[in-house]
């Protein structure tokens, strides 16, 4: 279990850099000028020039990947050139292990601009997807229970709305009418658990989560129906019911034990995905996440942010790739790591 | 319909006690939204303590779900059941999922085709077998661990106290049976139905199998039904046998009689269709043609006439137009028959045996 574990996160690494390398091998490739919006609108050609060289675009690929990679490691400082930082000291900006790069965009280190936001985006998507698989897999069950009849039929209907309405309309009725119009809620805003306590974090994130788990729901719903039907008809369901077991046991115990397999893994990549970010439910509701952050870094071509989420967002995904690989091995006797 | 689904008297019926297991008239159909599928209709058959009958039968015959009816599994299912199932004088047609629940698995109990998918691959086999046992008994999870690890021993698992805590893919088809066998005895239960039991599994096996399950219905004096395909298991293993085909009882007699003097067409066609391996190489392999019926819609009068190459030897059309009774035929009262043919013996002898057992036919001369 530990040396498969190792090798997974060896070949995650080496995915990791590969990416990087892909993004950085992209974005040369596209006619982006990054250093036209860092200079700003009034900029002479021999200032675009400066700001090329300050930022290090001028030197070639290999090159800005290798310092990328230098700085994630090791730490780097900014502006890249030496001149620059030797003429003006005060305006050296540290960025330690692992940087991700210097956004001009905003003026700070890469890493700074994530961390600041991953924990609304962190925090968004544990709620949504506490509210998710609660929901989703206690409907699927209840509607596979009661298989054609009126609470199956409810239950699918209600799912189908949910999947069909898209997240961007949803938000935006329920900041306009639950919250606005009607004010049952205060205004959704982010609150820090660790300053604002509990009760204000979960609140203020409760309409976004809603929103964003809206859809997930309802697909949790139809997967959790279809996989707790076909356990159903599986032999040793049978088998469970001519032991003389009691329904509860026979779906509470030997049906769920089957079903709870492809739930986590299909739960933890959702999850994966989310973590670094949602970002249309983080733009209506205003929320400062990743998502947001990436929204706001395509388009003014800020390239480093543009790397650093999305190196984040494969790290998050590759993570729960291997935890959700061997939590699989947990789960299921049948499985060998190797 | 009602005259066509009378059957009989059971074989070797003992006296004024009821045999253990008595199925009436059974009916089990499931409304389908093509149709009616009549699974089972109008099946009757009776088993004693201590005996084994054979249902054999095609796929779709009915074979399983008539036992799956005896395990009152359609219980919430939107099937029909009609008739009477008996177990030790007790109509468990009538009786509530509850009533049901403390029947199953503890008076009867069930073993299945396919060991690997029968038993849950995420819990251990000692586990399950536990289950089985604490469902029924109200014991500590250590007084019936011991019962499993003594089952298991029991059916020739050697170290049953270390396979005890082994998952289901860790045992061999054969072990996975046994345990299965295990599982299905724990509870002494008084009938023990056993649906293909082998049909999953190496010849080699097969028979250590059939062994076991011989040895321990003397040992537990229950009354057991072998449901199977394979005419050597029936020859080897059961008293009686019942033969099936589209929902139905075919013929129905002690096993001796209906191997050597079958009486319905369908059941020729079972025995023309099994090889040989010590007889006759000129003896032949001759199949049933065609295909079984299908339940939602089954053919007229007599269900086999479609693939009956015997039709031609029965006056007029009654084949195509009159469903025939499972009466007694020529030969004795206890063997059933439901066939138009006025002497199938005749026809057996003369046409059947001497083409699929030529030298049986010489040593008879």
């Amino acid at each position: 279990m530990f040396a498969y574990a190792l090798r997974r996160l060896f070949s995650g690494a080496l995915l990791l850099v590969v990416m990087s390398m892909v993004t950085f091998l992209l974005f040369y490739a596209s006619s982006s000028t990054p250093e036209r919006y860092a200079c700003g609108q009034k900029c002479t050609a021999q200032q675009l020039e400066q700001t090329k060289a300050a930022l290090g675009y001028d030197e070639p690929i290999t090159t800005q990947w290798a310092k990328f990679a230098k700085g994630v490691v090791a730490g780097r400082e900014f502006p890249d050139d030496e001149a620059l930082r030797e003429a003006a000291p005060e305006l050296v900006t540290q960025c330690e292990a692992p940087c991700l790069g210097y956004s001009t965009g905003y003026g700070e280190t890469v890493r700074d601009l994530i961390s600041d936001r991953l924990p609304v985006s962190v925090s968004l998507a544990l709620v949504a997807f506490a509210l998710w698989i609660i929901i989703g897999v206690l409907l699927g069950v209840m509607a596979a229970l009661f298989k054609g009849r009126v609470l199956d039929r409810g239950i699918v209907a209600l799912s189908l709305i949910a999947f069909a309405f898209p997240t961007f309309f949803v938000g935006q009725i329920f900041l306009t009418y639950v919250s606005i119009r009607w004010g049952l809620v205060d205004t959704p805003r982010y609150s820090p658990i660790a300053e604002a306590g509990p009760w204000a974090w979960l609140t203020g994130l409760m309409l976004p989560a809603i929103t964003l788990a809206l859809v997930y729901m309802a697909g949790y719903i139809r997967i959790t129906r279809a996989f707790v039907l076909e356990t159903q008809t599986e032999d040793y369901i049978r088998t469970a019911r001519a032991k003389g077991l009691p329904q509860r046991t026979v779906i509470g115990k030997h049906t769920l034990r089957a079903v709870l397999t492809p739930l986590v893994t299909l739960s933890g990549l959702d999850l994966a995905g989310l973590l670094g970010g949602a970002i249309i439910t983080e733009s209506i509701f205003n929320f400062n996440g990743v998502g947001k952050l990436s929204v706001t870094a395509i388009a003014r071509f800020d390239l480093p942010l543009i790397v650093g989420i999305v190196l984040l967002v494969a790290a998050i995904v590759i993570a729960a790739n291997i935890i959700v690989d061997m939590l699989y091995a947990v789960i299921d006797p049948r499985v060998r790591l190797g | 319909m009602s005259a066509t689904t009378q059957s009989g008297p059971a074989p070797r019926q003992a006296g004024t006690s009821e045999p253990l297991l008595v199925v009436e008239d059974l009916k089990v159909h499931f409304p389908t939204s093509d149709g009616v599928v009549k699974a089972v209709d109008g099946l009757s058959y009776s088993v004693e303590r201590g005996k084994t009958l054979g249902i054999v039968g095609e796929s779709g015959s009915g074979k399983s779900v008539s036992s799956s009816a005896i395990m009152g599994l359609f219980h919430g299912s939107n099937a029909q059941l009609g008739g009477q199932i008996r177990v030790d004088g007790t109509d468990v047609l009538q009786l509530s999922e509850k009533e049901m629940r403390g029947l199953r698995g503890r008076e009867v109990s069930m073993i299945f085709q396919d060991p690997l998918s029968a038993l849950h691959p995420y819990y251990t086999v000692g586990a399950q077998i536990v289950e089985a046992y604490r469902v029924h008994h109200d014991v500590s999870k250590k007084v019936a661990r011991k019962r499993a690890i003594e089952m298991l021993d029991r059916v020739g698992i050697p170290q049953p106290d270390q396979r005890v805590d082994s998952y289901p893919h860790q045992f061999s088809g054969g072990m996975r049976q046994r345990a299965m066998i295990a599982m299905g005895l724990v509870n002494d239960p008084s009938l023990l139905i056993a649906d293909e039991p082998t049909t999953a599994l190496d010849v080699t096996v097969q028979a250590q199998i059939l062994d076991l399950l011989q040895d321990l219905q003397r040992e537990f004096n229950s009354a057991v039904i072998i449901i199977t395909h394979d005419l050597g298991v029936v020859a080897e293993m059961t008293d009686d046998t019942l033969v099936m085909y589209a929902g139905r009882g075919v013929e129905y007699g002690p096993t001796k009689e209906i191997l050597t003097h079958p009486e319905m067409p369908y059941t020729w066609g079972l025995l023309s269709s099994v090889p040989d391996v010590v007889g006759d190489t000129s003896a032949k392999l001759i199949p049933i043609p065609g295909n079984p019926p299908s339940l939602l819609n089954a053919p007229s009068g007599c269900a086999f006439h479609p693939r009956c190459t015997h039709r031609d030897k029965v006056p007029g059309d009654l084949c195509t137009t009159t469903l025939p009774e499972l009466v007694p035929g020529n030969r004795s009262m206890g063997h059933l028959k439901r066939c138009h043919l006025a002497d199938p013996e005749a026809i057996y002898q003369t046409e059947i045996l001497p083409e699929i057992a030529p030298d049986l036919v010489d040593e008879e001369r």
